[in-house]
């Protein structure tokens, strides 16, 4: 069956949006912890972090929010994404270890490739661009699966899926050795179903984000369409 | 690659085969002399290589200060020294359009003016609260050709002027080439802006030696990233002389910041305890920057330079005091420089200053605080 990777910011409203999209077929949630700078993201990601640090979520706040989501939602990988700049001031080691002591799965950080830092376990990211030197050392070093950027970007919503996904995820077949799961300007079910057809999991985000600032219902029904599409495949 | 642990490639997996071309790009180019010749010709002919050394006889009496006159050079700072030299590198690279950041406006006008020297796409981010300040700056690029973009969030500075710069970058690195302003950023840009730099002090050192017969007690420089700084202070790192970079006193990344990770690199900056950047605060838009080069970094903890703070009041009284006692009128960035430059000790008589733009751009903002 193929995987389904839901993306929230860390906020105060966060568990119980978390629990609704489970409720909705969400196989993962990824918890965002918000930094000023965000290199990765594009306007809706930036924007809720801005709007998550108006709120006071800093580090302690943000593992707080994933020790309520992991008590609410135990049967779930809760997956923290990042910038390194957060472990950076937080202490490398400590951050991992606090993540997993509060419930996290794994982690991501945008903007740490694969080959730095290979002793602190993360999911690795690929992209169109990257060679398939890069893509095969990513494969080795990743936790758990391997995630796909299926665009020279930022997260975001895109009209099409991208034309770049399947030439890609041919590579990465070739190259390793663990499930891929494709994530950025997926938000439709017409595009999560289309992913689905190539890579073992998808991954919404900034749809997802807009949804969830609906309120759980919203991103319950919302995130049931995805599971409808995925699950068709 | 690295400044000791200072420096990196901390940027979205997207661009690394970038930074590696670029690399390789850049390492071929410095065995090249075809490269350098080229350069040469551009500098000489076209950027108006060497500027001259001034003395400054009536601004700090007692002291023989000479001001490196970066802001004689075409479009007016020391900005298009790296800029011509990056858009060499790109055309190498077979890259078509440019993409850059800018605060003061000096970086951006220097990237459209080689943008059109050389028939390039030019797309320059700029914080809106930054094209207030610095307005003839951002009808200069629109008139050689560059389309200014507006970033609209954040401090709507060069700190997300620079993000946008990126997130342009990382959507269209296929085509683009990202010609970052200082020595800031993911390896090897610090390297490759620090190298097309070193030409102010190399030049800054034949030219002292030849008037005074002898090095200066002290080289000081503003640093905002810090390219005019470690351009001039290259010349003399080697060298027994006081080596002084001068920050602004409200964006004291190498004075007041903590280790951190901003716009690829790591590097000083300023934030608070959980790694969020925090905001800069200075009446000079060059310097308005919570970051700083990662080999300014290294350089401070190896003691061989020290960084110093200036006041927006201390830098407006020197951009008066130089325009009054030398016809000269400075940026508002290297004032801070001629601040502290005035006051060094007795001992330090000889001085350098790096001069590195002139300052109409600052005439509206200097003179609405001077009045």
């Amino acid at each position: 069956m193929k995987r389904l990777v839901i993306y929230l910011m860390a906020e105060p409203e966060t568990p119980e949006l978390a629990r609704a999209a489970v409720e909705g077929g969400a196989d993962v949630v990824e918890l965002g912890f918000p930094f000023s700078d965000p290199l990765a993201d594009g306007p809706v990601i930036r924007r809720a972090a801005e709007r998550a640090l108006a709120r006071g979520m800093r580090t302690r706040q943000c593992l707080d929010v994933l020790a309520q989501t992991h008590a609410l939602v135990s049967d779930t990988d809760l997956i923290p994404m990042t910038y390194a700049s957060i472990l950076e001031a937080y202490g490398w080691e400590r951050f991992a270890g606090d993540v997993a002591a509060n419930g996290g799965a794994s982690m991501i950080v945008a903007d740490l490739p694969a080959g730095e830092r290979p002793g602190l376990r993360r999911v690795q990211l690929v992209a169109p661009t990257s060679t398939d030197e890069r893509i095969r050392l990513a494969g080795e070093q990743t936790d758990g699966w391997l995630y796909l950027v299926t665009l020279a970007g930022t997260t975001g919503a895109r009209g099409e899926l991208s034309p770049a996904l399947p030439g890609l995820v041919e590579r990465a077949r070739r190259l390793v050795d663990v499930p891929i799961y494709a994530g950025f300007g997926i938000a439709t079910p017409e595009h999560a179903r289309a992913a689905a057809e190539l890579a073992d999991g998808i991954v919404v985000g900034s749809r997802a984000l807009q949804q969830a600032e609906r309120g759980p219902d919203s991103l319950r029904d919302y995130v049931a369409t995805l599971r409808a599409a995925v699950d068709s495949v | 690659m690295n400044f000791g642990d200072y420096g990196g490639r901390y940027v979205p997996e997207t661009l690394i085969p970038a930074l590696d071309e670029l690399t390789a790009g850049w390492e071929a180019a410095k065995e090249d002399d075809a490269f350098h010749a080229e350069l040469h010709h551009l500098l000489t002919t076209y950027a108006g290589r060497p500027t001259p050394l001034t003395l400054a006889e009536r601004f700090a009496p007692g002291k023989r200060i000479y001001l490196k006159r970066e802001d004689l050079l075409h479009t007016g700072a020391h900005k298009l020294n790296n800029a011509l030299g990056q858009a060499v590198l790109a055309r190498r690279l077979g890259k078509r359009r440019i993409v850059a950041e800018t605060g003061a406006g000096q970086h951006g006008v220097a990237t459209a003016t080689v943008c059109a020297r050389f028939g390039l796409e030019c797309v320059v981010y700029m914080g809106e609260e930054d094209m207030r300040r610095q307005q003839p700056n951002v009808e200069r690029m629109g008139l050689l050709g560059a389309e200014v973009r507006p970033v609209d969030f954040g401090t709507k500075t060069l700190k997300e002027a620079t993000s946008e710069a990126i997130r342009d970058w990382i959507t269209n690195v296929e085509t683009t080439h990202y010609l970052i302003g200082s020595c800031v950023g993911p390896a090897p840009y610090p390297e490759i802006v620090r190298d097309l730099q070193r030409v102010i002090g190399g030049e800054a050192r034949e030219q002292i030696l030849a008037v005074e017969g002898r090095l200066p007690d002290a080289v000081v420089a503003c640093v905002g990233g810090g390219s005019n700084a470690i351009g001039l202070f290259y010349g003399f790192l080697e060298d027994d002389v006081r080596i002084v970079g001068v920050e602004a006193a409200g964006a004291a990344s190498l004075g007041t910041g903590r280790v951190g990770v901003l716009h690829g690199a790591r590097s000083s900056v300023l934030a608070d305890e959980d790694g969020q950047i925090a905001d800069a605060h200075s009446i000079s838009a060059g310097l308005d920057y919570p970051g700083v080069g990662p080999e300014h970094a290294y350089l401070r903890d190896i003691g061989r330079v020290e960084y110093v703070g200036a006041t927006d009041a201390e830098a407006l009284a020197a951009f008066r005091d130089l325009a009054r006692t030398e016809g000269i009128i400075p940026a508002l960035e290297p004032a801070h420089a001629l601040a502290r430059a005035r006051e060094l000790k007795e001992e330090d008589e000889l001085v350098l200053v790096g001069l590195s733009g002139r300052g109409d751009k600052d005439l509206a903002e200097a003179l609405a605080h001077l009045r």
